[in-house]
């Protein structure tokens, strides 16, 4: 059951060999039993997750049911859930319940899924590791030494120790597919402006996109076929006609061109991690596919744009958090500017600190130009590197992440190496393109490693026959912790 | 030393749309606190603008009418300062890039034509209030105004005297109601003014230092602020001082400005492109299409009034103070053609006159546009004299008589004797009672004629048609 | 460029984060680290391209002019740290 395919529990759901309400009910069950050791989530809601159940089931006696009604989704605590504590990892907003809820959301409730709880997180989803959380850190399920990934990491595990069988995740610069690759599960970030921010708490809004999380590409494609759509409140969220994200999966794979960047097979990448990408590209070699090689040229400086322009985003995006209207309020103070600065200071935790005060600074007078200015023209140097090479193939591929997953406490006192954990994935989100991570192996201390696949504007549907056919011909993904 | 003060106004314009600039709330003033503040108001966690068309519309509106450039793209960026009445730390504003750039407004100062240049004019969203009853030693915030549409309305320091900047204010006042797109109302804070003011020596180029005067949130504290400041800039300056660049508060109740803040401590606004939203583009057809709804502007009224019905640039200038004016004027001009000039003078005199005593906007004026003109059409038949004219329109004010005009001059009696017998026996009968007053007009006094025309009109308690009177009066003394 | 130590502080007051004296080395030190690796950018010369701001070259859209939402102020003020009056309270506000 606990490994069963989304597919495989709509059938039976359809087929009445089980109701929503026992299957929210087991997951619950799980939860409680193994919650306490991974820390995946932060809210669970019986209550309400079980109302939702008993509404689904309704629907799936009454035949209007889609694909996800009944299904249990864990939710990342970034989105909003109407009457669910909604934290995004932070003290600031520990006590936050929302009254209202994100466009994500909406839709999974629409669709009948089930809100099975929220998930653990980096603090407003600032970090590779989910060590920022105010909650606490998570643990990945395949070696509790090491982290989950992050900032989805307890959505990335959520999925991987079967505490659910699917989760939202959001990714500004990696967020899904890093800890999607670290915790051996897939997981896509959409093309920008597809997946609505509304309501979803932004950290870096040109960057952040969310994005489902799971066992397997066909799993992937449910979720995406529930999750985009055009949404009015979003002024970014682009107006693209809907389609069938599941209709290509079956398509065989002869003649693909995979382009391989050497700027990402030149160094950095750990052996174990290398030799699984070319086990991979055997696979898909196999499969039809040739591969070439291609070039990013600026590419290479995809950390160094993202540390300015995420941080510039989010220092004023984090500007709202005053103790004012909601949230945390520090106990004392003496005045005002007091009041905002303990407030500010007690509720956000060291790396949300850290990144608005390099915010704060590549926007400030006299700075302006050299920094931010200069991001956004990198940027759009980067975006245009990727354009040319989908000229010379049709897909890109490469590791999502340098190493398997780190241990905990081993980065966390080195900001930069923690986010040299992203130097594969933060480029698909100056670009706005799609890229997913699925499972491809383990390596150092039989730890999971994860195959980058990165695609142009739109190219949801072929990204994921692409890693639907080599899920059909491996099991990688089918390999569970537990 | 003579000095010459230099002025520069920006004027906070509020839009007078329906719903927020970036939400769906109601932007209607005087509601219960926090009552009209959504969750995209109360900047919730996750929460995201969309633009109102009715804003950018009303920008266009504007720019149209002053003849300034509509860009597009036009850009919006995040202004970022902490204040409880923000809720977001930051005020989606406008830095690079506004919607209306340039443009030009002539003003009438001291009998002349003036021509203020603008800057630029750019959309951005309100704040808050700060409600500052103490509440145990704390303060309130409304959010109900935080997000209402602004136009901020940024001249180039053109004004040479504060009498020239109430004049500026008070035209591009009339000017953003003329074109609906802000109510004016300065009382509830639809149209504010800050104040850049600096001096320097007859004569020379070079800028002196400013200071922005805030708050000025009426035409006379504009007026007295820029005086206020001018006079503290011209003291300090000559006895050697120089000016700190600062913004500075104006307090009514003192007459006087103080410092608000200096350069030193000015915020580093840290602006940047908003990246919740995309650049603004304004198609040619749109423009055009906004064009073609522009109603005629009060420049090209005053002209016209001036060529057309040959009336003085004051005269027209007075008509055409608001829209609502001037159309009242034309509506009451269409049924009596022939009589322009005293459609002009009425309206200027006893309707502008009872309206402003009343304090009533001339769109409820108790007597309409053909109340009036049917009033006035008795006066050129000769039926009523001015002076009772007047008594008349104080009754149609009032309602009397279903304000119908030859009603209540049959009621009270004011018909006119404009009968050339019963005229003749009248002057005859004064005539013959004054026989000193007679002689000696025919001796040169011309004042016994005033006299007795003055006995004339006393006989028949004002209702002989003085024109007549003194003809025949003319006539007999002479003959 | 170099970092310094009231360059930590005009920007931590900006942003209204505390950072006391002794944590203000140390944060010096970590954004330097951080800022060494952002001037990597400096390398490239990026005189004729446009800054890009978005993901897609899309414009804004527009919404109509149309009051959507109703009085939720008691749900919304349910949340608040501290609400007098219907009126979100903060320490006084002096101009």
């Amino acid at each position: 059951m606990f490994n069963a395919s989304l597919k495989q529990l709509s059938i039976q759901l359809a087929e009445k060999k089980i109701s929503s309400t026992e299957l929210t009910t087991e997951f619950l069950q799980r939860i409680k039993q193994f919650n306490p050791e991974y820390n995946a989530f932060i809210t669970v809601n019986e209550e309400i997750s079980l109302a939702q159940a008993k509404v689904a089931d309704k629907m799936l006696a009454t035949g209007q049911a889609g694909p996800l009604t009944g299904i249990p989704i864990a939710q990342k605590d970034i989105f909003c859930a109407r009457g669910w504590l909604t934290t995004c990892g932070s003290k600031m907003l520990s006590n936050f319940v929302s009254p209202y809820d994100a466009g994500v959301i909406e839709r999974f409730n629409q669709a009948g899924a089930i809100n099975i709880g929220k998930t653990n997180m980096d603090e407003f989803a600032m970090g590779s590791s989910n060590e920022t959380s105010y909650f606490g850190m998570v643990k990945n399920p395949w070696d509790i030494a090491a982290v989950p990934g992050g900032s989805s990491g307890g959505a990335a595990c959520a999925v991987a120790a079967r505490l659910a069988p699917a989760a939202t995740g959001t990714d500004t610069g990696g967020s899904i597919r890093q800890p999607a690759a670290l915790c051996g599960i897939s997981g896509i970030k959409p093309t920008y402006g597809l997946v609505s921010r509304y309501g979803m708490i932004a950290f870096a809004s040109s960057l952040d996109q969310g994005g489902p999380m799971a066992k397997s590409a066909e799993d992937l494609a449910l979720l995406l076929n529930v999750m985009i759509g055009f949404d009015p409140r979003d002024s970014t969220s682009l107006q693209h006609d809907a389609e069938d994200c599941a209709q290509d999966l079956q398509k065989p794979l002869a003649g693909l061109r995979i382009g391989l960047p050497k700027e990402y097979f030149a160094e950095g990448m750990s052996q174990d991690v290398a030799s699984a990408i070319e086990k991979a590209l055997v696979e898909y070699r196999k499969l039809g596919a040739q591969t070439i090689e291609v070039s990013l040229p600026n590419a290479p400086l995809s950390i160094p744009v993202y540390y300015v322009l995420a941080p510039a985003e989010a220092s004023s995006n984090l500007s709202r958090f005053d103790g004012v209207r909601y949230g945390y309020r520090a106990p004392a103070y003496s005045d005002l500017a007091d009041m905002y600065r303990k407030t500010r200071t007690q509720g956000f935790g060291a790396e949300v600190k850290r990144r608005i005060l390099i915010g704060t600074y590549v926007l400030s007078h006299g700075y302006y130009d050299a920094y931010y200015i200069k991001a956004q023209k990198l940027r759009r140097l980067i975006a245009q590197d990727f354009t040319e090479a989908y000229k010379r193939c049709d897909i890109i591929m490469g590791p999502t992440t340098p190493t398997v997953a780190f241990n905990l406490g081993e980065k966390s006192g080195d900001p930069i190496q923690m986010y040299l954990s992203d130097i594969y994935t933060s480029a698909a989100n100056l670009t706005g393109m799609p890229a997913m991570s699925i499972p491809i192996g383990f390596g150092d201390k039989n730890r999971p490693i994860g195959l980058h696949i990165m695609g142009n504007y739109f190219k949801e549907a072929q990204m994921l026959n692409i890693a639907h056919q080599y899920q059909l011909v491996t099991d990688w993904h089918l390999k569970s912790p537990v | 030393m003579q000095w010459e003060i230099v002025i520069g106004l920006e004027v906070h314009a509020q839009l007078s749309t329906q719903s927020k600039i970036f939400s769906g709330a109601s932007t209607a003033y005087g509601s219960p606190p926090n009552t009209q503040a959504c969750v995209i108001d109360l900047a919730l966690p996750g929460v995201l603008p969309v633009l109102n068309k009715g804003a950018v519309e009303r920008a266009i509106k504007f720019g149209l009418s002053v003849g300034a450039k509509i860009n597009s793209p036009s850009i919006f960026a995040r202004k970022n300062y902490f204040y409880p009445d923000l809720p977001k730390g930051y005020q989606i504003s406008q830095f690079e890039l506004p919607v209306v750039q340039g443009g030009n407004i002539q003003i009438q100062a001291d009998g002349e034509e003036k021509n203020i240049r603008l800057t630029r004019a750019h959309l951005e969203e309100d704040a808050g209030k700060s409600l500052h009853e103490d509440f145990h030693g704390m303060s309130g915030i409304d959010l109900n105004r935080a997000g209402t549409p602004l136009l901020e309305i940024v001249s180039e320091p053109d004004m040479r005297s504060s009498a020239e900047a109430v004049v500026y204010a008070k035209t591009l006042h009339a000017l953003v109601r003329w074109i609906g797109i802000c109510d004016g109302n300065m009382q509830e804070g639809s149209f504010r003014c800050d104040a850049n003011v600096s001096v320097r020596p007859y004569g020379t180029e070079k800028l002196g230092t400013r200071c922005e005067i805030k708050n000025l949130n009426s035409f006379r504290f504009l007026e007295k602020a820029i005086d206020y400041e001018a006079r503290r800039q011209i003291e300090i300056l000559e006895d050697g001082g120089i000016i700190r660049q600062e913004t500075r508060l104006y307090d009514a109740s003192k007459d006087e400005t103080r410092t608000m803040r200096t350069k030193e401590d000015a915020n580093d606004y840290r602006y940047f492109p908003d990246p919740d939203l995309l650049p603004l583009e304004i198609s040619a057809n749109w423009i055009d299409q906004v064009q073609s709804v522009l109603p005629e502007l009060p420049q090209a009224r005053r002209d016209r009034y001036m060529s057309e019905f040959a009336l003085s640039a004051y005269d027209a200038s007075v008509l055409t103070s608001s829209r609502e004016t001037a159309d009242y004027f034309e509506s009451t001009i269409k049924q009596l053609p022939a009589q322009v000039k005293l459609c002009a003078n009425w309206i200027m005199g006893e309707i502008n006159g009872q309206l402003n005593k009343e304090g009533l906007e001339i769109t409820a004026c108790p007597v309409t546009p053909s109340q009036l003109a049917a009033l006035l059409e008795r006066i050129s038949d000769d039926t009523i004299s001015g002076k009772a004219a007047k008594a008349v329109f104080e009754s149609m004010w009032n309602g009397e008589l279903e304000k119908n005009v030859d009603a209540i001059i049959a009621a009270k009696g004011l018909k006119q004797i404009s009968d050339d017998s019963a005229i003749e026996k009248l002057v005859d009968q004064v005539l013959a009672a004054n026989e000193q007053q007679v002689a000696d007009y025919r001796n040169g006094k011309e004042k016994a004629f005033n006299s007795l025309v003055g006995q004339i009109m006393k006989a028949t308690q004002g209702k002989a048609n003085p024109a007549q009177v003194n003809t025949i009066l003319k006539k007999k003394l002479e003959g | 460029m170099t970092l310094s130590v009231s360059d930590v502080k005009r920007i931590a007051d900006l942003a209204y984060i505390e950072i006391n004296d002794n944590e203000v080395k140390e944060t010096l030190n970590q954004l330097s680290g951080i800022f060494d690796l952002i001037e990597t950018m400096q390398a490239v010369d990026t005189s004729t391209v446009e800054p890009m701001s978005h993901a897609q070259s899309v414009v804004q859209r527009l919404r109509e002019d149309e009051v959507t939402e109703a009085d939720q102020h008691g749900l919304y003020q349910s949340i608040a740290p501290q609400v007098e009056a219907d009126l979100y309270l903060v320490p006084q506000v002096i101009e």
